[in-house]
């Protein structure tokens, strides 16, 4: 393994390869900040560079530093303008976003750029050690336990919501899947739902309704009531990059804690960076002091910092699958075995063993990309963060008209835009009445995973019976049941204690 | 009945048509043999139709009872008029317009008209500055989309480039 390591460390430290994170961190960076484009198609379009270089070490450090570069710009986008362009880094926005309008924006950059770099590097340092156990422990996990993973994702989302709000935010979620059943599905090949319209044949898109979800009716909040805009720019909070003492004390624990989960969950093949974000948003709420959880939603550096650290690992993580057994642990890392194959690189076991300076010199540059990033980035968040201090005049134009491109570059049909208008129109009464949004696209994003690993569970299992015969899915299953009615039940206790009762039960 | 129960009471008639599809049009066209299977393409909906029913219902009787005082709204909607209602309203109408005009009318001039018209809906008056920022912003995403990323883009009115 040494000797490995050594190869390695002296493919990565080429100045070929050196150039290549370089350039796929900043080309990731800055096409990952476009709502629309994601880690998914950014990779796709360099594939055919990629290739062109022939070198697979070079080819492949230049891919995995497009898609942390990706990653990180997605977060910048969510932070600023509340506009996640990819699915992971939608938990970003929930605390980032908040965090800007308070003029924190600078602020919360660093949090995600030192979140995002923690993250990374221990998911780099876990991968080094445990690579080869661990893949050994994903292959336990079948079907039955990933529609149950799912579920628990899922019913974690009533954390989401405040108090005596999680009947809301359920109804949100299977408003999500539902959503997600409208289509042709790869699943039975026959369009459901679609009631005759063609252009519902491939079902909603994604990034329409991440911008019909949370940049539209920000950017309608934000016509309706000028001064909502008065608290987020300012060039003296711009400057404001720096984290307390006592903030580093309170996110230290969380990007240790998220950084393992995350990279956990990105083993799991199937699972990925935007489970392992909402779930890790989750944990730290559910593990967040009383009057700490309050915050969560309004401004919280720990809700902040936990997604951050815990997709950013869940990418490394993801690579365990991909490199060890050459199955793709994500969308993204399917794509990327589509370019190592087109590289005349086959991987899985035997990986390590016949071209060990590839093997390594992949993951050294994954914690390269990862220090890169934040030398580049964190010089640049004065710059980057100067987007609040444009005239609203300006900025609500543009930020609807990056919405509406979002939605027009991610499926080329301008049908698309009328789908988003309508779509955003709803989120936004939705919004009035205080519905949370965020679960109906969490629901979105997991529910065609979530129906093919039931299908799959059903038919190996002829039915049902799945549920009781594998206990790791009853016991999964259980955990969601539990997760579903705790918000409740806390509630109940805070309402009898607030009148008095609380004793007398 | 307050906002959030309308809301669930049109949520509760979507997921009756859905049910009402997933139990009793879906399945008519699926061949024979796939009936045999364990699994149809309606089970998973027919699954979540129901449970969507149910929790609509809960919400819709107002079953859930928070702990919290309600929180001030961000936006009264039952004040709505005291907001910039006429402004929002005018730049949804832009959006639908632009959809539907991105094609015949071309990328450059349907992208400068609607950034320089929803700046001017807003209160910008100077169009000197204006215009010229809106034409580069629209001539620089669309050397992205279009040169960089491969993704093609009409910049001009169809009738121009499909030469009449």
């Amino acid at each position: 393994m040494l000797e490995g390591i050594l190869a390695g460390l002296e493919t990565a430290f080429s100045l070929t390869n050196l150039l290549m994170v370089i350039g796929g961190c900043l080309i990731g960076t800055f096409i990952g900040m476009l709502p629309g484009l994601g880690p998914m198609s950014i990779i796709a379009i360099m594939i055919p560079v990629a290739i062109s270089i022939g070198d697979p070490s070079a080819a492949l450090i230049l891919l995995a530093g497009v898609y942390y570069g990706a990653i990180f710009g997605g977060s910048t986008s969510s932070i600023l303008i509340n506009a996640p362009g990819v699915a992971s880094t939608v938990a970003t926005s929930f605390d980032g976003y908040p965090l800007a309008r308070q003029g924190k924006a600078g602020k919360a950059l660093t949090v995600a750029a030192i979140a995002s770099f923690s993250g990374g590097t221990i998911g780099a340092i876990l991968l080094m050690v445990f690579a080869p156990a661990l893949a050994t422990v994903a292959l336990l996990f079948h079907s039955a336990e990933y529609f149950a993973l799912m579920v628990v994702g899922l019913s974690a989302i009533a954390a989401f919501a405040g108090s005596g709000q999680a009947g809301k935010a359920v109804l949100m979620t299977l408003m999500g899947l539902i959503m997600a059943t409208v289509g042709e599905g790869a699943l039975f090949n026959m369009p459901r739902f679609t009631m005759g319209i063609m252009d519902l044949q491939s079902g909603f898109g994604f990034i329409t309704l991440a911008m019909a979800m949370f940049a539209l009716p920000e950017a309608m909040y934000l016509v309706l009531d000028p001064s909502r805009s008065n608290t987020g720019g300012g060039s003296s909070e711009i400057k404001d990059l720096r984290i307390t003492r006592a903030e580093a004390k309170a996110i230290a624990p969380v990007i240790g804690r998220q950084s393992i989960q995350g990279f956990l969950i990105g083993v799991l093949p199937g699972a990925g960076a935007t489970i392992a974000s909402f779930l890790g948003y989750a944990v730290e709420r559910n593990l967040a002091p009383k009057e700490e959880q309050e915050q969560f939603g309004k401004g919280s550096i720990k809700g902040l910092a936990a997604p951050e650290s815990a997709n950013n690992a869940a990418c490394t993580g993801s690579f365990v699958p991909l490199l060890t057994l050459g199955i793709p642990g994500s969308g993204t890392t399917a794509i990327l075995l589509g370019a190592l194959i087109a590289l005349n690189v086959s991987p899985g076991p035997r990986l390590m063993i016949d071209e060990p300076q590839i093997f390594w010199a992949v993951i050294i540059s994954m914690y390269l990309g990862n220090l890169i990033l934040l030398i580049l980035n964190l010089p640049l968040i004065p710059y980057i963060a100067k987007v609040l201090a444009v005239p609203r005049t300006y900025l609500i134009p543009f930020i609807l008209f990056f919405t509406l491109m979002g939605a027009y570059i991610g499926q080329n049909n301008a049908t698309e835009l009328l789908i988003l208008v309508g779509l955003g129109i709803c989120a936004t009464v939705l919004r009035f009445a205080d519905y949370p949004l965020a679960p109906l696209l969490i629901g979105f994003i997991l529910g065609s995973m979530l129906e093919d690993n039931f299908a799959r569970s059903m038919q190996l299992y002829d039915g049902l019976g799945f549920i009781l015969e594998r206990p790791m899915t009853l016991g999964l299953l259980g955990m969601a049941v539990i997760l579903v009615l705790l918000p409740g039940y806390r509630a109940r206790r805070a309402r009898l204690r607030a009148e008095g009762t609380a004793d007398a039960d | 009945m307050a906002l959030d129960r309308w809301i669930a009471l049109i949520i509760l008639m979507i997921c009756l048509a859905y049910g009402y599809t997933a139990f009793f049009t879906m399945d008519g066209a699926l061949p024979p043999f796939m009936k045999r299977n364990p699994i149809w393409p309606s089970t998973f909906p027919k699954l979540l139709s129901v449970m969507a029913i149910f929790t609509a219902l809960y919400v819709l009787l107002g079953l859930e009872k928070g702990a919290e005082e309600p929180k001030p709204m961000d936006i009264n909607y039952r004040r709505l008029t005291d907001y910039k209602l006429g402004q929002a309203l005018m730049l949804l109408g832009m959006m639908a317009a632009y959809a539907l005009l991105l094609r015949p009318a071309g990328f450059l001039p349907a992208t400068v008209a609607f950034l320089a018209a929803g700046a001017f809906v807003l209160g910008e008056r100077k169009l000197h500055i204006l215009l010229p920022i809106a034409a580069a912003a629209a001539g620089v995403v669309w050397y992205l989309v279009q040169e960089v990323l491969g993704i093609f883009l009409s910049p001009w009115p169809a009738i121009l480039t499909n030469g009449g």
